[in-house]
Parts: structure tokens; sequence; C-alpha cells
């Protein structure tokens, strides 16, 4: 099978959704002439046109409430925020507007609009430029929350995304747009949202990553080869809806569990997981769940201050070790 | 203004229906059927008829916490909004919004909002979505003047006016944001000149003028229409009750809720109707026992209906597919 990047699998979802259905517009801050800050929107204006692939100033408040406005008269925004940090100058209308509309209608609306984001952590962006905010999102409820590792699971996910009834944001990685290429078929295909993938199997722990983690996770389990111990890799690919049915399965086979992500250790992703780990698989575990994750500091710039504080293959290293005595 | 005498009486009946079912509500908030809070359209009834009546059927509309107002003059029921006040499963929102939050998507009503200016940007969305989809239709989006300093309110309008989006910004003017007024947190007395930094119509209005408000609309309107882009409506209206019901106004002096009285807008409408004689006594009078009947069967709607079952709460928050 051809092997493409995770930013070249996420165009080829753009481009077939917005041929597929004419109401797919795209809109963010330098999408369209320039194809966008990492280069992801390539060529969209060129075949859709200036209406269909809108650059806008820098207003992501307006780019959020533009989307969310446009998904109620029937159309189905993509929206582009260039850096998942900058959520922050849109968490009003994400929140209090994308979020609750439906809901607090009674049912009355549908919401089908996507917001891509790019999370960044390991490029020297500082603190500012070094999103991983998922977790805000996760914590709000009436948002599904996707976040692919592969080219694979991108196209995929994001197809399915872009067709949902409901909101989505669409968590992608810096890195990963041009670090991370794979095998992704020539024909249609989707991924369905609430399954997770197992990335690699194994039988003596479970390795809960995503995005950037998985990558590491699996060169983790690599090393821990190397010592005669055989983990399982898995991707929840989305965390809302969460697939704890295939992590509960693994954690019952091995017996222990490292939740792995680049967000801030604080009350984020893995502390949901560990706990529903703990809660409905107590009686197997070996172990307490083991977390790895990023320091709790704002990102520094500089690589080697940036390096020592951000969870790494290492860690995860380390961590499954500790499992196993 | 050159109208006909039943959009006359229909733009009295509006600002009327508003007018009594403002005051209903508020005394059965004050017996206490009502949960939350209730900010109330007293005082600024003639910023909504007169935009509302200006719009096609199809055109829409976002209204803010004090939305009432909004509703009704888009037509809205009052049974039913009268159930959402009380959070029964009968009420627009099936008790899932309450007073800030009245929704009818099938009349156009895109929803009030309990964020200051937090419907700008999803009204000024749906108007770009009317631009793409060449539908003729134009949005009305409501919002007092506190919210012109929230970001919202800039970015919105900013993107409206390089798109030349179909919509029309109407500002309610009540001098007060809660307990701050307008002269502490605006530094121009002209509201209207924002306007001028986003190179669009600004006009400044007497807010408690319905046909004023009515005809002002219609320009901006049939501007947005015709793709000409937005209008910034400086609709000034003082407040005549409290920011909410229960608000004792300690930050307020007596002249200034005095004048919003001596100002009311339907009072002034009603004179002159009568005045100029478009409406006789009788007519008058018909259309306020019509109201009469209509806000009280509402209440009665509303006591009788079923609270939702409980487990209503987990439902409406995705669209489940098959």
């Amino acid at each position: 099978m051809r092997e493409i990047t995770y930013a070249q699998a996420i165009n080829e979802a753009l481009t077939e959704e917005m041929r597929k259905d004419s109401n797919v517009v795209c809109l963010g801050e330098d999408i369209g002439v320039i194809g966008g800050n990492f280069g992801v929107t390539k060529g969209l204006q060129n075949e859709f046109g200036k209406e269909r692939v809108r650059d806008t100033p820098i207003t992501e408040d307006a780019i959020v409430g533009l989307s969310l406005g446009a998904s109620l008269v029937g159309l189905r925004p993509v929206a582009e925020i260039m850096f998942s940090t900058f959520l922050s100058s849109c968490m009003e209308q994400i929140l209090n507007q994308v979020a609750t509309i439906r809901y607090m209608s009674g049912g009355q609306c549908t919401i089908p609009l996507v917001i891509r984001t790019a999370n960044s952590l390991g490029r020297s962006g500082a603190a500012q430029h070094s999103g991983r905010t998922e977790a805000w999102i996760m914590h709000t409820p009436g948002i599904k929350v996707v976040i692919p590792s592969t080219p694979y699971d991108a196209k995929g996910l994001l197809k399915t995304a872009i067709r949902d009834q409901n909101p989505v944001i669409f968590f992608e990685h810096a890195i990963a747009y041009y670090g991370v290429k794979g095998p992704v078929p020539e024909e249609e295909y989707t991924i369905p949202f609430g399954v997770a993938d197992i990335k690699r199997p194994g039988k003596d722990l479970t390795i809960i990553a995503y995005s950037m983690m998985v990558k590491k996770a699996l060169e983790a389990a690599d090393i821990l080869a190397e010592d005669g111990i055989d983990a399982e890799v898995i991707d929840p690919r989305t965390l809302t809806p969460l697939d704890m049915e295939t992590i509960i399965n693994s954690v019952k086979k091995t017996h222990r569990a490292v939740v792995a992500s680049e967000e801030s250790e604080t009350a984020g992703v893995c502390a949901e997981i560990g706990y529903r780990i703990s809660k409905e698989a107590f009686d197997y575990l070996d172990m307490p769940v083991e977390r790895v994750a990023t320091a709790d500091v704002p990102v520094p710039f500089s690589p080697s201050l940036e390096e020592y504080m951000m969870a790494n293959t290492e860690d995860i290293v380390a961590a499954a070790k500790r499992l196993m005595g | 203004m050159k109208l006909n005498k039943g959009k006359f009486s229909e733009i009295f009946e509006s600002l009327l229906r508003i007018r009594r079912f403002e005051e209903k509500a508020i005394d059965i908030f004050s017996a206490g059927k009502i949960p939350g809070f209730i900010h109330s359209y007293i005082g600024e009834e003639a910023i909504a008829v007169g935009v509302c009546s200006a719009l096609e059927p199809t055109d829409q509309i976002t209204g803010t916490h004090r939305g009432h107002g909004h509703c009704l003059a888009k037509g809205m029921k009052m049974d039913r909004m009268m159930a959402e006040l009380y959070g029964k499963a009968t009420g627009y929102n099936k008790g899932k919004g309450g007073s800030m939050h009245i929704a009818d998507f099938s009349m156009g009503v895109l929803g009030c909002n309990g964020i200051v200016a937090g419907g700008i940007g999803m009204a000024t969305g749906a108007a770009w979505g009317h631009q793409i989809l060449k539908n003729n239709r134009v949005v009305a989006c409501f919002f007092g003047d506190g919210a012109m300093n929230r970001g919202t309110f800039h970015e919105s309008v900013n993107v409206a006016s390089i798109w030349s989006l179909p919509i029309v910004y109407v500002v309610e003017a009540n001098g007060w944001g809660i307990s701050c007024s307008t002269e502490d947190s605006i530094h121009i007395t002209d509201l209207s000149e924002r306007a001028k930094s986003y190179g669009i119509p600004g006009v400044n209005l007497d807010g408690c003028d319905v046909l004023a408000v009515h005809e002002a609309a219609q320009a901006a309107i049939a501007r947005a229409r015709s793709g000409q882009g937005p209008s910034l409506l400086i609709c000034n209206a003082l407040r005549m009750r409290g920011h909410e019901e229960g608000d004792p106004q300690k930050y307020r002096s007596k002249k200034d809720i005095q004048k919003a009285k001596d100002n009311d807008p339907v009072t002034r409408f009603r004179s002159y109707l009568l005045e100029n004689e478009i409406l006789s006594k009788e007519e008058v009078k018909e259309i306020e026992d019509r109201i009469e009947i209509d806000v009280n069967a509402a209440v009665q709607f509303a006591d009788e209906s079923p609270y939702p079952d409980p487990v209503e709460a987990m439902a409406d928050m995705f669209v489940v597919e098959d």
C-alpha cells in the first residue's frame, strides 16, 4: 500500500468530503492562499474557490461563531484553529455556545461542525505554541474529541467527523504532519468514533497512548521487548466517545496499565482513563495504574528545557518497568 | 410612515403581547413558581417589535438573556414560552433552557443567549451561511450596549463588514449593564459612531418609538438582503425595571427610572394610534381583551403541564445516529 504523510491524509479527507458534499466549507487563518500555516489545506482553494475555502482575519472567536451559525442553517463548516493553544481565544464560543445550543434548545438543531486544530509539543514553541488542550474539551459535555496518531486514522476519522451531525474538535499534531508517514489505501474508507485501535498486541502490560505518544509508546514497547516484556499498545483515537471496553479487556488480560499523554499531568485525560481502569478492572490489577505525562509547568522554549519536562519514550519504559517490578 | 391599518394593529398587538407576558411572568416569578431568574423586557418592546415586524417569516434572529420580547415579536407562542419559564416538558426547549435560552428554530429564532454578546457569533455565522446558500435570508441580531464592549461583538461585526454579510446588528441601548452605566462603560455618547470603524452604516434611534425602529430596520434589512452588508442600529430605550426581577436598583437614581417610565413605548404607541385615529378605543380594547385571554391561557397551560421526566436530563446532547 502507498505511504503518505499525516498532513496529506488530512488534505485528502478534506478534498474528498468537499467533492462529495457542496455544503462542506472550510474557514480559518491562512488556509486558502497559502494552504495553511502547516500546509494541510494546500490546493483546496484552487479546486473549490474562495467562498468555500475562506481565509479569515485573525479572529478565532468569530471563526467558531461563524462555524456554529453556518452549521445551524445547513452547512458543514470545517474550521482551522492554527494551534490548539489558540482555542483559548474562542473558548466562550466553544464551551457556552457550540457545546450547549443543541441541548439547551431541547434538541431542536444539529451542529455538524468540525474544528481542526494542532497540538504542538516538542517544537520549541514555548508555552503559547505548544498546546495539548484536549482535556479542556474532553471535560466539556456536548463536543466530540478526536485525536488520531497515524495518517490512516487521521483520514478515516476526519471523514467521519465531517459527516457527523455533532460538533467535533479534531486534534492534529504539528510534528506528525510531516514527521509521521504511514499506509493509507487509495479507496474510500471511514473509521467510526469510539473504537480504539490495538497498535501492538502484547500480554504483559497495557500502554494506553494517543496522538504523538503512540509513536513513543511503540518505541517503548520495542525497548521493553528486549527485556522480554511484551507490551500491548492501545490508541483510543477518540476521547469522546471513549472506548473503555477495549482498554478494560486488555487490562484484564495484562493486569498492568500505563496511561501516557503529552498533556500536563494534573487533572487530565490520563487521570480520567486511569480512574476508569481502577474502577472497572480493580480486581484484575496487580499494580496501581501508572501515569506518564508532561510536568506541570508552562512549556519552556529552549530544547533542553522542553525535553526535560516532556513525557518521553524513556518515561514510558521506566513506568512499565516499575509495574513489572 | 406609510403603513396600512392592519400593520399598525399588528405592531400594537405585538407590543402589548410582550408587555402583558412580561407582567404576568413577573407576578408568577414573585409567587415562586418560576425557577432561576427573569430579566424583563419591559420598556424595550418597541425594539424587538420594530425590527421583527420588518422581517420576512423565513428571516432569523438571535436574542439575549432579556429575550422574551424577541421570541414573541418573531411570532413564538405565549403558552410554550411560559411553560419553558416554568421548566415544564411542554416548553419550547423541553425545560432545558429556561427564560434566558428560549429558541424555536422553526420560527427562525436561533435562540436567546445567557452570555452577553454570546449570540452575535452564531448570528453572523447564520448570515454567512445564507450568503453561501444564496437563499435571500437576513439575520437580525439583538444585544445590549453592554455587549458592544465584548470581543465577540468586534470580531463578528468586523467579519460581517468585510464579507458584506446579510445581517442587522440591533443594539438595545438601555443605559445599564446590570449596575454599570453606559456612561461608565463607553467613552462616546453616540454609540452609532462605532459603525464608522467597520465602514458600515450606524443609526442612532429613539428605541421607544416603534415606528422609527421599524423604518430604520426596513432600510437596514433591505440593504442586507440586497448584498450591501450589515448595519448597526442603536436603539435607545431605558430599562423600566431592574436588571433582573428582585434587583433593588440601588445604583440608579429615581429620576432615571422615572425617565424610563415617562417614555413607555407601549403607552406612547397606544396614544399615537388613538390620537391619529388609526385605531378606535373599542378596537384597542378588543386587542387588549384578546391578549388577556391568551396570557391567562398561557399560564394555565404552564400550570397544568407536566415537569419533564428526570431521565430526560440525559437526552438531546448529541444526535444519536443509527
